[in-house]
């Protein structure tokens, strides 16, 4: 799970501090790790000798800079490689001047394009159009049906005058919907094909014939996530056979590192246009190459996670808590209230995954999980309000009665309170020096991330002060490297402008103006 | 004195830098090529696909895992044959008349001899194999001299590129090609033929032919309950094909004579329950549905329940499609099996695999395998361009075979794995 790129360029570039440039035999050993990095991601074998060509050339005689160590900045260039392939020509979705647009659907069985043609379907009705959905797969049992029920979930009108299963044309039925759209006011067609192979003459054909039918404007070619090296050869035959004009991403939100979407950009150079990632209907969103190029590295995702944290965080309460932290006046209520907040992100486990350069700390990680913070919250439940908003207070006996009510040892309360004590201090400490408390949005991760630290961390304590200050250390590539082209100007501006040491409460100041 | 004992030792070093260099020059004079041979014979129109063919029928066996004392119906041969295929493949050993001199001169390597005894000819294949191991120049010498084949740069290249192409990932590929190099080495290989044949054989043993790969969906009996259906659990990612092979194999059955039910346990997807109905009346089987959303686990109790009153042969369930990252829908499933065991012991796990799934396949049968047990593995789709070496990781990890392959959408296309055919299409 942490085994990524970096963390392996870290140890093969372990002895290169200190270089003012990367040799070339460097560069060698680093195209080795970054060949199986790429290949364990599934970008394919052709892609991944391109590509490293190219990476190569430009770490050659690249200086090595200040800031970042050899590791970091190989994956620097990596990353930025790989988000110009995957995002060199973002574009929207074409519609035509005079509706009905048609989009057609085309992808290998099992990638999902039926429940794709109802986000996609949905998102338009989002967008303000009136899509009608076609229902050509009349090859797989009870196609039709499902794509009826998508349709009705999401609110659209389906057309599905043949019943499928076999029976049918699906030539017909698409050239046909176009006249439906037309009577019904539809401005946005999209046709959902059966799943076919690229190696199957008849079926290629056939969707070569619902292509000219009806003259999409644009043609999706649907693909897994998960597909491994097979994408090029797929891509290519749907390319040579049909011909596609962007490509859609689904499953991400599986665990798959979607090498996929490099390799297809590369070889067919369509662009991605979004990325589909959950069975909801709403589970759709438009394509984001920092996100996957950072994905495909194993670099930890750091964009997902404020995302997240938005989500599960209060702005207000989160703020609040913010600056009780940087004051020293954190209680035990407050670490409560942020470790639910934390925990309704999901598991711990996966939070502190996308943490960069929690690979560090991957031996300290994997003791993390979250029956420990089930019983840190079931002692703190065990306290008194008074208790919690002065631990202090908390003496032998409290200690003891406390033990008893939450179902520990006393031992257990003993270290929640002295870790609890020990880490208030250290986030005070860190609040004066890292100006913490800035923009909204990312004073609240951070401290999410803090909060959890600080008590999840109970059984290895020595490693939770590396890993700390190791958490902002690690930020720094990122703006440059990582995730950080599309970090909102906000962080890296406000970060840059606070003066070290300074005041986190005042900080509010600044903040609302531009929050508003 | 010492002068002459320098001299001694001088011309001892000439004389073995020479042999050295001579064995260098002979082994890479001898390194095969794959490409030139390869080339012609392959036809061009590549992404043909499908290149997997296999002559033999699907084998059953009874499910009932602790009574499994009554012998197998059309399951693997006996145990009585064993004592016959045991004797050592005995290598053909080329009569090359300088190699054995050379072996008599290197062989003195009494600890060989203390711990295993073995036929002289293996002797010089260990020690082919030993030297494999080393890149030296000293070692390739040496191997050179002893006549152990290599194969040149492009050809590695080439075997390199097929196993990743084919999905196996780096670090399988990795150790397929390491046992290549040693087994090259070993077995004297001399023509590209035989360097593909070792290649083959390599590829075969990693998928460890040897595992019991029948279905257990045939009905078993009970001392208690008489006759009991055979419980088969079908569960996987999204899109893999579940219930299209759940569908097939219902077939598979139904032409043996065998009778099924169905359970309907995707309550999910749109429409999932439908395309299940339309298979099993296809086949001429009943069905076990709920309603759209309801609780999975309580239709597959209920199919079961149905299948052991209606005493039919087996029961095969079809599960929602689920992401193994999804801890909730994996719980789900962990409970459909759990609720199921209630009633009757299930016999048989199915995870579908997809063909074109890459690396991620592993993360997915791992987890599957920690939430159901997975006892078998089907590799659907294989139909395509896709090869889904990936299996060979998870075979290895995991000790489960693969025990079915989807060869397409149509009605039969549901074949048994076998190594040997998997292999063939795989390097095709």
């Amino acid at each position: 799970m942490f085994d990524t790129l970096s963390d392996r360029l870290t140890s093969v570039l372990q002895n290169l501090r200190g270089k003012g440039r990367l040799s070339d035999a460097d560069i060698d050993a680093t195209a080795r790790e970054i060949r199986i990095a790429l290949l364990e991601a599934d970008v394919a074998l052709p892609v991944v000798r391109t590509f490293i060509a190219k990476v190569k050339e430009r770490a050659k005689g690249s200086e090595v800079s200040q800031a970042l160590n050899p590791a970091q900045q190989v994956v620097k260039i990596v990353n930025e490689e790989l988000v110009e392939i995957l995002g060199g020509e973002t574009r929207r979705l074409n519609l035509a001047k005079n509706p009905p647009s048609v989009i057609m659907l085309a992808g290998l069985q099992g990638s999902g394009k039926t429940t794709l043609a109802g986000k996609l379907a949905r998102w338009l009705v989002g967008q303000g159009h009136r899509p009608l959905l076609v229902a050509c797969d009349l090859q797989r049992p009870n196609a039709v049906t499902q794509l009826q029920v998508v349709g009705e979930r999401a609110g659209v009108a389906v057309y599905a005058p043949e019943p499928g299963n076999g029976v049918g044309d699906p030539v017909d039925v698409a050239r046909r919907s176009i006249d439906e759209a037309k009577h019904g006011q539809n401005d946005v067609v999209v046709v959902d094909t059966a799943g076919r192979l690229g190696v199957d003459e008849e079926m290629m054909r056939q969707a070569a014939d619902i292509r000219e039918a009806v003259q999409p404007d644009e043609v999706l070619f649907v693909v897994d996530a998960m597909i491994g090296q097979d994408a090029v050869t797929t891509a290519e035959a749907f390319r040579d056979g049909v011909g596609f004009t962007g490509v859609v991403l689904t499953k991400l939100d599986g665990d798959a590192r979607g090498g996929a979407a490099l390799s297809v950009r590369e070889v067919t150079g369509q662009p991605i246009l979004f990325a589909s990632n959950g069975e909801k209907l709403e589970d759709f969103d438009t394509f984001h190459p920092d996100r996957m190029a950072s994905r495909i590295l194993g670099m930890g995702d750091v964009l997902t996670l404020i995302e997240q944290a938005e989500q599960a965080f209060d702005q207000e309460q989160a703020e609040a808590a913010a600056a009780k932290v940087a004051s020293g006046e954190l209680t035990l209520e407050d670490f409560l209230e942020q470790m639910l907040a934390v925990r309704k992100m999901g598991p711990i486990g996966n939070l502190l995954g996308m943490l960069p350069g929690a690979g560090q700390m991957k031996d300290a990680l994997a003791q993390v999980d979250d029956k420990q913070l089930d019983k840190l919250q079931a002692i703190i439940r065990g306290m008194t309000p008074a208790e919690r908003d002065n631990p202090k207070m908390i003496n032998a006996s409290r200690r003891l009665r406390i033990a008893k009510g939450s179902g520990v040892q006393v031992r257990d309360v003993n270290e929640l309170v002295n870790r609890f004590f020990e880490a208030r201090k250290m986030m005070a400490q860190m609040a004066g020096r890292f100006g913490f408390g800035g923009p909204g949005r990312v004073s609240k991760t951070r401290k999410g991330k803090k909060g959890k630290k600080g008590k999840g961390r109970g059984p290895t304590p020595p490693k939770v002060r590396g890993g700390m200050p190791g958490f902002p250390g690690g930020l720094p590539p990122m703006p440059t490297g990582g995730g950080g082209p599309s970090l909102p100007p906000g962080f890296a501006g406000g970060m840059n402008d606070l003066p070290p040491g300074f005041d986190p409460s005042k900080l509010k100041l600044p903040k609302n103006p531009k929050d508003n | 004195m010492s002068s002459t004992v320098i001299l001694i030792v001088v011309l001892v070093v000439v004389v073995l830098a020479l042999a050295v260099g001579a064995g260098v020059l002979v082994a890479r004079k001898r390194r095969i090529s794959l490409t030139e041979a390869g080339k012609s014979e392959k036809p061009k129109d590549k992404p043909q696909g499908g290149g997997y063919a296999t002559g033999s029928a699907i084998s059953l066996a009874p499910g009932g895992r602790t009574e499994t004392v009554e012998p197998p119906v059309e399951a693997s041969p006996p145990a009585d044959v064993e004592p016959a295929t045991v004797a050592e493949p005995v290598e053909p050993v080329e009569a090359d008349a300088e190699l054995v001199e050379v072996v008599i001169e290197v062989e003195p390597a009494p600890e060989v001899e203390a711990e295993e005894i073995e036929p002289p000819s293996g002797r010089l294949e260990r020690l082919r194999g030993r030297l494999a191991r080393s890149r030296s120049t000293l070692g390739q010498g040496l191997l050179g001299l002893l006549g152990a084949g290599d194969l040149d740069e492009d050809s590695w290249t080439e075997v390199e590129d097929t196993l990743l192409m084919a999905d196996l990932g780096a670090a399988t590929t990795e150790e397929v090609v390491t046992r290549l190099r040693a087994e090259l080495s070993t077995k004297g290989v001399r023509t590209a033929e035989q360097a593909r044949a070792v290649l083959r054989s390599v590829l075969v043993e990693a998928l460890r032919p040897d595992m019991e790969r029948a279905v257990r969906a045939l009905p078993h009996e009970t001392a208690e309950h008489g006759k009991q259906p055979a419980v088969v659990l079908v569960a996987g990612v999204n899109g893999t094909g579940k219930t299209t092979t759940t569908g097939k194999l219902a077939r598979v059955l139904v032409a043996g004579g065998r009778t099924v039910l169905l359970g309907a346990a995707d309550t999910f997807r749109a429409a999932a329950a439908e395309q299940l109905a339309t298979w099993a009346e296809r086949v001429g089987a009943e069905v076990v549905r709920g309603k759209e959303g309801a609780d999975p686990a309580a239709v597959a109790f209920d199919a079961v329940k149905r299948g052991v009153e209606a005493k039919v042969d087996a029961v095969l369930i079809d599960t929602a499609g689920r992401l193994h990252t999804k801890t909730g829908l994996m719980d789900e499933l962990g409970k459909v099996k759990r609720v199921v065991g209630k009633l009757a012991e299930i016999d048989e796990v199915l995870l579908v695999l997809d063909a074109t799934t890459g690396q991620n396949g592993l993360a997915q049968a791992r987890v599957f395998g920690e939430v159901v047990d997975v006892t078998g593995i089907v590799l659907t789709k294989l139909d395509g361009t896709a090869k889904g070496g990936i299996v060979f990781q998870v075979q290895r990890e995991l000790g489960v075979p693969v025990k079915l392959v989807g060869l397409g959408e149509g009605a039969d296309d549901l074949a048994p794995f076998e190594p040997e055919a998997f292999v063939d299409a795989l390097l095709a």
